[in-house]
């Protein structure tokens, strides 16, 4: 545990090392001093409420992909369908949103909305989940096409009727599926879009992690990405362990409709929350199987996103695209090399 | 006009041909770094970046071959990174082809922004603009117009090639070797890392070909162009049984049907979306054919693996 500890540490280190070389590389190649704009990244971040809040708006739905896209890398899966998973979820959010009828209560109209959504993402899922688990096919390709299906279907659905006339969103959600936004409860966070979607990602982050070790389910999709053969020998249904794990991890990226359609938007529109699938996939690789890392990861992809808004006026916001992508490398190469180390060292030991 | 009657047209030959290209080139840089052992989903940044630089050459000195050029340089520049990173630092393949790959899609979006002042699509170029059939009907012009285009030439050799090197050359049977048993061509001399990256760049190279038909064929980059290709040309790898000639094949029958569906949008029907689904729900449908027959062939069994860390 101790040694686990210590390659976190030193991973997390890595990856913020090489974020802010290559912000610092790339602003200043873009000949903008980047001294001036990481203060402006701080300001507009965490350097006010106003900031902080819309980092925790932004870091919400990576939260629930993130925790998606672990659940499936737990049983040995890249899920890389988690963008369509959730388009395909916020989508049935907006439209059951929209069907809500009035005499339902708020509690139950958020469960409604939100099964619908966690069920759509699920069945999205199902496609590659049957093709990995019946013919083999590697998810990582499936997942992709799927994405692209999800894309052109959002457009069909929304043009066979559940579009408001002329527009590419769906209906308002009725009232009572809305969740409320934060700044009810924190009047600092005034204008900032957080809403109560993010405890409830924090929550469920921290529940599937500790259902891992507590609950068989969770315990055999583990052991089954650990070693698919070891556990096919002690008879557990390896097959439907993985199906099963991608069908949840689809039904979890759905969940992140909470953040945008019932927390946010108040509908569904065409790419809304587009890019939260990919940013999963970064949380998750940067997360790592612990419910606390998840939260973090998410706080730290958010931190980019909103700073990247806050620097547009002077640097193109993709620039924290690229860092996203440099960090998930950084993390790698120091992971690499630590279990290199380790096995050297362990092999001095023995050999 | 009927619909056998369309597939069978002269303007779909030329479609596919011209959507073939891009997949094809991707397609043979798949096999050339999965041959060696080495799993690679960043072929869709690769095609990214390449095409990316192929315009901004194109743009700068006004010339099509430096462009080309370009592009084939920065895509072996890019699969050099997966290559290292993968074979060398033993990175999963994977986790670099995403970072990789998410490094393109903001970095090429970016570099837009930043010489063209707009996060979607680069000026207009040229290409190679060859001017072939200027007498014939616009159908009959645009096929001979694809065939001639220096960079569907240049696929057709780079499929000999590919074939060539990799089964009739000494450097081609390493590479296999290497992807086959890494452990074994370690014991016979092989230097399996080095090998490995090398596989890797000459698939990178081979893959901007593709790159740079794809943003010349546009006549500009736009942000986020190759759609998925790289991914539909990994399962075209797949189909084949990792054989650069069939997966070439493949390719075809994959730029088949988007030339399909560009030829059906403007009489069919069906919704737009339905049509626009048709490449991927392919993909799909090939995987499961794949399942039902364990594919064209197995994979290289070196896969992924590594030898002993020394």
């Amino acid at each position: 545990m101790n040694g686990e500890r210590k390659t976190a540490l030193l991973s997390t280190v890595a990856g913020l090392a090489a974020a802010w070389i290559a912000f610092d590389l790339l602003v200043f190649a873009y000949g903008e001093s980047p001294r001036r704009l990481l203060a402006l990244v701080f300001e507009g971040t965490w350097g006010s409420p106003y900031g902080a809040g819309q980092v925790l708006f932004k870091a919400t739905p990576l939260l629930f992909t993130g925790v998606a896209v672990d659940l499936a890398m737990r049983a040995g899966l890249f899920n890389i369908g988690a963008e369509g998973q959730l388009a395909i979820g916020s989508l049935a959010a907006g439209i059951v949103g929209a069907m809500v009828p009035p005499w339902m209560p708020a509690p139950l109209a958020i469960v409604v909305v939100l099964g619908a959504a966690a069920l759509a993402g699920g069945a999205w899922a199902l496609v590659p989940a049957i093709l990995r688990a019946r013919f083999r096919a590697h998810e990582v390709i499936s997942t992709i096409m799927m994405n692209r299906i999800a894309e052109a279907t959002v457009g069909l659905v929304l043009g066979l009727g559940f579009a408001l006339k002329g527009t590419v969103r769906t209906l308002d959600i009725a009232p009572a599926a809305h969740l409320p936004r934060l700044e009810r409860f924190f009047p600092a966070l005034r204008g900032s879009a957080v809403s109560v979607s993010l405890a409830f990602a924090v929550a469920l982050a921290l529940f599937v992690g500790w259902s891992y070790r507590r609950t068989r389910f969770g315990r055999e999709v583990s052991l089954v990405g650990m070693n698919p053969v070891a556990c096919a020998a002690e008879r557990i249904a390896v097959r439907s362990r993985v199906a099963q794990a991608m069908i949840l991890s689809g039904a979890l990226a759905g969940l992140a409709s909470s953040a945008t359609v019932l927390g946010y938007k108040g509908y569904f529109e065409q790419g809304l929350g587009a890019g939260a699938g990919f940013g999963g996939l970064a949380v998750a690789l940067i997360g790592r199987g612990s419910g606390v890392g998840l939260v973090l990861a998410a706080l730290l992809f958010g931190t980019l996103q909103q700073g990247g808004l806050a620097i547009n006026a002077y640097v193109p916001m993709e620039l924290m695209d690229v860092i996203q992508g440099v960090v998930i490398m950084a993390v790698a190469l120091a992971d690499a090399r630590v279990r290199d180390a380790i096995a050297r060292s362990a092999k001095g030991a023995f050999g | 006009m009927s619909l056998a009657r369309t597939i069978l047209s002269v303007t779909m030959l030329a479609q596919t041909v011209r959507m073939a290209v891009p997949y094809a080139c991707a397609a043979l840089g798949g096999v050339w770094s999965e041959r060696s052992g080495v799993v690679n989903i960043a072929l869709e940044g690769t095609l990214l970046v390449s095409g990316l630089a192929a315009i901004v050459l194109q743009v700068a000195t006004g010339s099509a071959t430096v462009g080309a050029v370009a592009a084939i340089a920065t895509g072996g520049l890019f699969a050099l990174a997966h290559g290292l990173i993968v074979a060398r630092e033993r990175v999963d393949a994977i986790v670099s082809g995403i970072a990789l790959n998410l490094v393109a899609a903001g970095g090429t979006r970016f570099v837009l922004r930043a010489l063209y002042d707009s996060s979607s699509n680069s000026p207009a170029v040229a290409g190679f603009g060859v001017r072939l059939g200027a007498g014939a009907s616009p159908e009959v012009a645009l096929l001979v117009r694809t065939l001639a285009d220096p960079l569907t030439l240049l696929t057709i050799v780079l499929a000999g090639a590919t074939a060539f090197a990799l089964y009739r050359t000494p450097f081609g049977l390493r590479a296999r070797a290497s992807g086959e048993d890494p452990q074994a061509a370690a014991s016979a001399g092989v230097p399996v890392v080095k090998v490995r990256v090398l596989a890797v760049a000459i698939g990178g190279m081979v893959c901007g070909v593709g790159g740079a038909a794809l943003a010349f064929d546009q006549h500009q980059f736009q942000s986020g162009m190759s759609g998925g290709r790289g991914f539909i040309a990994l399962a075209a790898v797949i189909l084949s049984g990792w054989r650069p000639l069939r997966a070439v094949l493949a390719c075809t029958v994959f730029a088949a049907l988007d030339a399909l569906q560009i030829v059906l949008q403007d009489q069919s029907r069906l919704p737009r979306e339905v049509i626009e689904m048709f490449p991927y729900a392919a993909t799909l449908a090939s995987l499961v054919v794949i399942g039902l027959t364990r594919g064209a062939g197995r994979p290289p069994a070196g896969l992924g693996k590594h030898t002993e860390s020394a």
